[in-house]
């Protein structure tokens, strides 16, 4: 990953402070486009972001500073709980299933069987339209009545559920919507599982290991770091949820897929209820934060990093 | 190339174990192709839709197979909503946020690669630090930037103009790219006379051509689905990219037909699909070597 290699280079170019400071000037022009998009389009809206949070704002008007009522709102706001309840859930539900749906076609592909490239391709696509695409095609095809999975769960003789129109199924048809998206972290997992050393198999193999075994006790250890930040990236991203929510269900029915971004995004962009959308921001940040936080802080029971010692 | 797998040096082979293996072989194929299968099917599915007749929506039995053949629905989407204007726009916007994309990003990536001044590795991780951040947190202030500051709402500048200011994560990319090009090249130019800006353009920029593809890619692919900054930023339907076109065709005139929406989706999706298999060696590469989610 990030390896901070800078060291050994040129050295022989390094002559005199003249020369550094030339060479410090010039490296600041360099990043100089990244600086002032770091200070205008993110430390600056972060900073603004804040202020706004403890104030009523709305477009035309002038911010109103109204201490810590934003965040208090929150407290005696149903809407919020639910929003976060229903993004959780879904997070809860579609990150472990997408890694381990993941995890299995990667190591389906991983298998040296013919047409693998063909497959992997197969699994990817779908990747490449993610957002709304993604949304008007399913929106058709987990219709009640109409839709072929409906269709496809009637010739088994078995009813299915009106996925997008009742409320207890409807988070269940975007988990499996997002299913349809995991080919980046299977071809993740597909370098992962290649980079484990064969010979470790093979020693477990002498060793009488079975299958099983081998998968639990070299595999998956051996790939851990990659299950960690598909992990992370993975909570971070279902946390931001929006686009297939507001153009399949727009929050519905009776309110189960009010998705944390689409609450913020009616706060902001119908209501114009600014300062409280940003306090909700802000939140949003801070759970993805400690999200995070826990996430690597648990790593180290049980990801596996090679040539740090074995645990 | 495909993926290499690195073949087990097996020797003895007992029939049991050739028996196993060919059991495992099958399961693995049998699986593989169920998965495969529902994975194709949501494409397929849009695509034979596309070519339906009107009212097919809203027909039972649903169709799966390709029984019909309207191809005058695509051009029928054309009528339906100014579906070339929506390309164009789209069109617009991705090549200039990907140009402005790979500019900045390189740019920068080469000052953080070759150049040593003092704060560098601090400000490196800061770069690192900021690709954890949420968009929400800066969508609001930024919004109000870009409509009250800079009066640009109805423009492509909120969708355009911070691609130019390094993206973080296409910097860190290359960055680890340059890091990779061996330094003789620049000492050989330097004693050459060329300055660093020559040797960013001249020699660094053409060696890094597979990283800059993928990079390109992935931007062209984000900025082509984003339906969030055009939503926000664009109210004035002239503009409309295909992103919010076609969720438009879905919600007004008559584009509540199956057909015409699956002929609009597949036309919206085949771009990034062409862009896809003209450049897959770099971007599977792209993915293996830099962890990135697609």
């Amino acid at each position: 990953m990030a390896q901070a290699a800078l060291s050994a280079r040129g050295k022989s170019g390094w002559l005199g402070s003249r020369l550094a400071r030339r060479e410090a000037l010039i490296g600041y022009i360099f990043i100089s486009p990244w600086l002032i998009g770091f200070i205008v389009f993110l430390a600056g809206p972060i900073l603004a972001s804040a202020f706004l949070s403890f104030t009523q704002y709305k477009p035309g008007l002038s911010p109103v500073w109204v201490g810590f009522a934003n965040y208090t709102r929150m407290f005696g706001d149903d809407l919020f709980y639910h929003s976060l309840r229903v993004t959780s859930v879904y997070t809860l539900i579609s990150v472990p299933l997408g890694l381990i749906v993941a995890l299995a076609l990667a190591m389906l592909l991983n298998q040296k069987v013919p047409g693998q490239r063909f497959f992997r391709t197969v699994f990817y696509m779908p990747s490449l339209i993610s957002g709304v695409a993604v949304a008007i095609v399913f929106a058709w095809i987990f219709n009640t009545r109409y839709g072929i999975v409906n269709y496809a769960i009637s010739l088994l003789g078995l009813t299915g559920p009106s996925w997008l129109a009742d409320p207890d199924w409807t988070l269940y048809a975007f988990v499996l919507m997002s299913l349809w998206a995991v080919g980046g972290t299977v071809v993740i997992f597909i370098a992962a599982l290649q980079g484990v050393p064969v010979a470790l198999y093979e020693a477990a193999e002498l060793d009488g290991a079975t299958g099983w075994r081998k998968f639990w006790h070299i595999t998956l250890p051996m790939i851990s770091p990659v299950i960690l930040f598909a992990l992370i990236t993975g909570v971070i991203a279902t946390f931001q949820t929006f686009s297939v929510a507001y153009i399949i269900t727009n929050g519905g029915p009776a309110n189960a897929s009010l998705f944390y971004l689409l609450y913020l995004y009616r706060n902001a962009f119908s209501w114009f209820e600014m300062g409280y959308a940003s306090a909700l921001a802000w939140l949003l940040f801070l759970i993805i934060a400690i999200c995070s936080g826990i996430l690597l802080r648990s790593s180290d029971m049980w990801v596996h990093y090679e040539g740090l010692g074995k645990k | 190339m495909a993926a290499a797998a690195t073949p087990s040096p097996r020797t003895r082979h007992s029939a049991n174990w050739l028996a196993r293996t060919a059991v495992r072989a099958g399961l693995t194929y049998g699986l593989l192709l169920a998965f495969g299968a529902l994975f194709l099917l949501p494409f397929l599915w849009a695509i034979t839709s596309s070519l339906r007749e009107q009212g097919a929506g809203v027909r039972l039995p649903p169709q799966f197979l390709p029984t019909e053949f309207h191809f005058e629905n695509y051009p029928k989407v054309f009528e339906l909503i100014p579906f070339a204007r929506f390309f164009r726009n789209s069109v617009i916007v991705t090549s200039i946020a990907v140009f402005g994309e790979l500019l900045s990003a390189s740019f920068v990536a080469f000052g953080f690669a070759r150049m040593r001044f003092p704060g560098r590795n601090f400000l490196f991780v800061l770069l690192l630090t900021t690709m954890m951040i949420p968009y929400p947190v800066t969508m609001i202030p930024s919004f109000i930037l870009w409509v009250r500051g800079l009066n640009m709402v109805n423009t492509f500048g909120p969708l355009t103009l911070p691609a130019f200011f390094g993206p973080a994560f296409s910097i860190f990319l290359l960055r680890q790219f340059f890091m990779t090009i061996n330094t003789e090249l620049d000492e050989a130019a330097k004693v050459d006379g060329a300055n660093e800006f020559r040797i960013y353009w001249q020699i660094i920029l053409p060696l890094a051509k597979p990283a800059l593809a993928t990079i390109a890619i992935f931007s062209f692919i984000a900025n082509w689905n984003d339906f969030l900054t055009p939503l926000i930023y664009l109210s004035d339907s002239n503009l409309y990219t295909l992103a919010l076109g076609i969720n438009f065709l879905r919600n007004f005139r008559g584009g509540g037909e199956l057909s015409y929406q699956m002929a609009a989706t597949v036309m919206f999706v085949t771009p990034c699909i062409i862009i896809y298999f003209l450049s897959q060696r770099f971007v599977i590469e792209g993915i293996v070597t830099t962890g990135l989610k697609g």
